[in-house]
């Protein structure tokens, strides 16, 4: 079946797929349509969920806490603002091991006030030690969430799902509802129930602790074949951690992440048409980081980033950590958008080798 | 036994006493944010709760045990949720059990109230005692006391009460009641604190019992569906003549003069009448 959908209500469509037991939510734009449309799908009958109606972000990720902690399955959406404020609770759920999906409408943060769209947000669950996925489209909006509970219930780690505010969460496209069956949540290592005797994350010193962030970050890294073979298994493959775009015979590649990947595959396509070999690496997933695929390029390499961190963009950073040898651009800020126009100008510079190391870029149509 | 022997509480702490109203519960599993009772409670390994117990963010306790117990509800479990929270829990989650009391979220709420934040070393908190010194208030609170079990009752929740660890059988018995009881109940538990307050730890449950006998903690309940709000008889015996002796007998208000007693005395009475006219209603 397929549906005219924006971004958020592709998102809850597949919520709806999942049957999450509990959900709770407070609004903030540019997410607040996603739990909108599933407290009408509650109200209505069309999903079994509890819906619940609290007073901040910070109340809501810890409903989800205490009801995935009981082994229901949850999801909350939030965005900028609202993600700082739920921040403490992110860390809590990673490291209680337990599994959600937090769908997060990427906006920028504030000083000063800023609803629309960058990628500064999402970046701060960097080392919470969440998935941290990024979809170009609403189909892969609407695929990343289904696959985001199954992935997030076989490695024990929460999903944030990140998709572009306004660029994906209010544009509509035709979405193929796919008929995709999450199985059911696997059962807790420990039973909370209340005649089991536990005491479920207590002081814990030293090497109890350090051992317990170790297994986290083995699991994180583990979770990048399961984040692959999802992906094989699903009907559409989109390449995993990444996907590739032209990049077979690239001598210049550019890395970037989220909506406007799309604008900046038509440049590529426009530059190519040139004669000029270039493609893209579209990093899908930031956590795990996809180390490998990077490494394996071969060419030069331009990283485009909406988020900042020193003088860099933060995925130039990330980026870093496995290439030295890259040029990043920082734009886009605060709903700046970049058109295909623009990309042909930065990737052309690119190509003819003025963009310097780390450049701040302000020219958009 | 809920609280085993050998847990790391200090001599005389009135949380130890506090956590036997547990006992009288179905099914209780309780979460605890940060504070003495975490420290109580065990540090991994080992745990000297008998029950189940989800150590929580500071904040968080009343939003995730409603979570928790939203959660065991959707796979068919009964449960008696059990918030465990200090003063200064009350004071960093404050929006968030409004919110919750506002929902009538199907949790209890005991606060064990020991008057200041004492597992960082007796600070200041909303209900820290009139004039009390603290190390963040070393001249003396300055500002008002809080009233949080009567800021809940006004969000006409089913149940609220207040207790005393000097009153077990008064305590138990609003336990009980609340257990009974489902949606949001909320009871306040007053805990005299020796190494915060500054008197000998063999007279935790004697300074419990000035507090009340003066009237400087009332004992009341709430029903919340009847609509019917009740002083308890002990506290209707009480005489706020014994109070200059219960503040006096503390190292925290050592320090008052006459003309604070007298203040105090004031607010008291004008807390007392607000309650028998909430008594009439």
């Amino acid at each position: 079946m397929k549906k005219l959908l924006t971004g958020n209500h592709a998102v809850a469509e597949a919520v709806k797929i999942a049957k999450p037991g509990i959900i709770a939510a407070y609004p903030i734009t540019p997410q607040t349509s996603i739990v909108e449309k599933l407290a009408e799908m509650v109200e209505n009958g069309e999903l079994d969920a509890e819906f619940v109606r609290v007073e901040s972000e910070y109340t809501a990720l810890s409903v989800i806490l205490g009801a995935i902690t009981a082994g229901a399955r949850g999801f909350t959406a939030t965005s900028s603002q609202g993600l700082l404020y739920m921040y403490e609770i992110c860390w809590w759920v990673a490291g209680s091991r337990l599994p959600m999906v937090m769908a997060i409408a990427t906006r920028s943060l504030g000083a000063p006030w800023n609803i629309h769209g960058d990628h500064q947000d999402i970046m701060v669950l960097r080392d919470a030690g969440w998935i941290i996925g990024m979809v170009e489209s609403a189909q892969e909006a609407f695929d990343l969430t289904l696959q985001g509970f199954k992935i997030s219930e076989e490695v024990h780690l929460p999903f944030a799902l990140g998709l572009d505010g306004f660029q994906l969460t209010h544009t509509a496209e035709v979405v193929e509802i796919r008929d995709y069956k999450v199985p059911k949540r696997k059962p807790l290592p420990y039973v909370v129930e209340p005649i089991s005797d536990f005491a479920l994350n207590a002081v814990t010193f030293g090497i109890p602790k350090l051992i317990a962030r170790h297994e986290q970050a083995k699991d994180l890294e583990k979770a990048k074949e399961i984040i692959k073979r999802v992906d094989k298994e699903f009907p559409v493959s989109y390449g995993g951690l990444v996907e590739e775009y032209k990049l077979e015979d690239a001598e210049y590649i550019v890395v970037m992440s989220g909506g406007w990947c799309g604008d900046a595959k038509d440049a590529i396509d426009i530059l190519r048409n040139k004669g000029i070999q270039i493609g893209m690496l579209r990093l899908r997933f930031i956590r795990p980081f996809p180390t490998k695929e990077i490494g394996r390029l071969d060419g030069k390499i331009l990283v485009v980033d909406r988020s900042n961190s020193d003088y860099r963009g933060v995925l130039g950073l990330e980026v870093s950590t496995v290439r030295h040898d890259i040029k990043n651009v920082v734009t886009g800020f605060g709903g700046m958008e970049l058109d295909t126009e623009d990309f042909v100008k930065i990737f052309t510079k690119f190509v003819n080798n003025e963009i310097k190391d780390v450049e701040w870029w302000y020219d958009s149509a | 036994m809920i609280l085993l022997k050998g847990n790391a509480s200090c001599q005389g702490c009135p949380h130890s006493i506090a956590f036997k109203v547990l006992e009288y519960l179905e099914n209780p599993i309780v979460l605890m944010p940060a504070g003495c009772s975490t420290v109580i409670a065990g540090l991994h390994p080992n745990s000297s709760l008998t029950i189940p117990c989800v150590h929580v963010p500071f904040p968080s306790t009343p939003a995730v045990s409603y979570g928790l117990s939203a959660g065991l509800k959707r796979r068919g479990i009964k449960a008696n949720v059990v918030a465990w929270m200090g003063d200064g829990s009350v004071d960093i989650s404050y929006s968030l059990l409004s919110g919750s009391a506002l929902r009538n979220d199907d949790i209890i709420v005991i606060v064990v109230d020991n008057e200041a934040y004492m597992n960082t070393g007796v600070q200041s908190s909303g209900t820290t005692f009139w004039k009390a010194r603290t190390t963040t208030s070393p001249k003396g609170k300055k500002e008002e006391r809080r009233n949080v079990a009567l800021q809940m009752a006004l969000h006409k929740v089913p149940y609220v009460a207040t207790a005393s660890v000097g009153y077990m059988r008064d305590f138990i018995k609003k336990v009980k009641k609340a257990g009974e009881i489902e949606g949001f109940r909320y009871i306040h538990v007053h805990c005299p604190c020796p190494p915060g307050w500054g008197f000998e730890s063999s007279k935790t449950i004697e300074m419990a019992r000035m507090a009340v006998q003066s009237k400087a903690w009332i004992l009341w309940e709430y029903d919340g569906y009847k609509g019917k709000f009740k002083i308890s008889k002990i506290s209707k015996r009480a005489k706020i003549n014994a109070l200059k002796e219960y503040l006096l007998s503390q190292a925290r208000l050592k320090h008052l003069s006459d003309e604070d007693i007298e203040e105090i005395e004031r607010k008291i009475e004008e807390e007392w009448k607000l309650l028998e006219h909430l008594e009439k209603l």
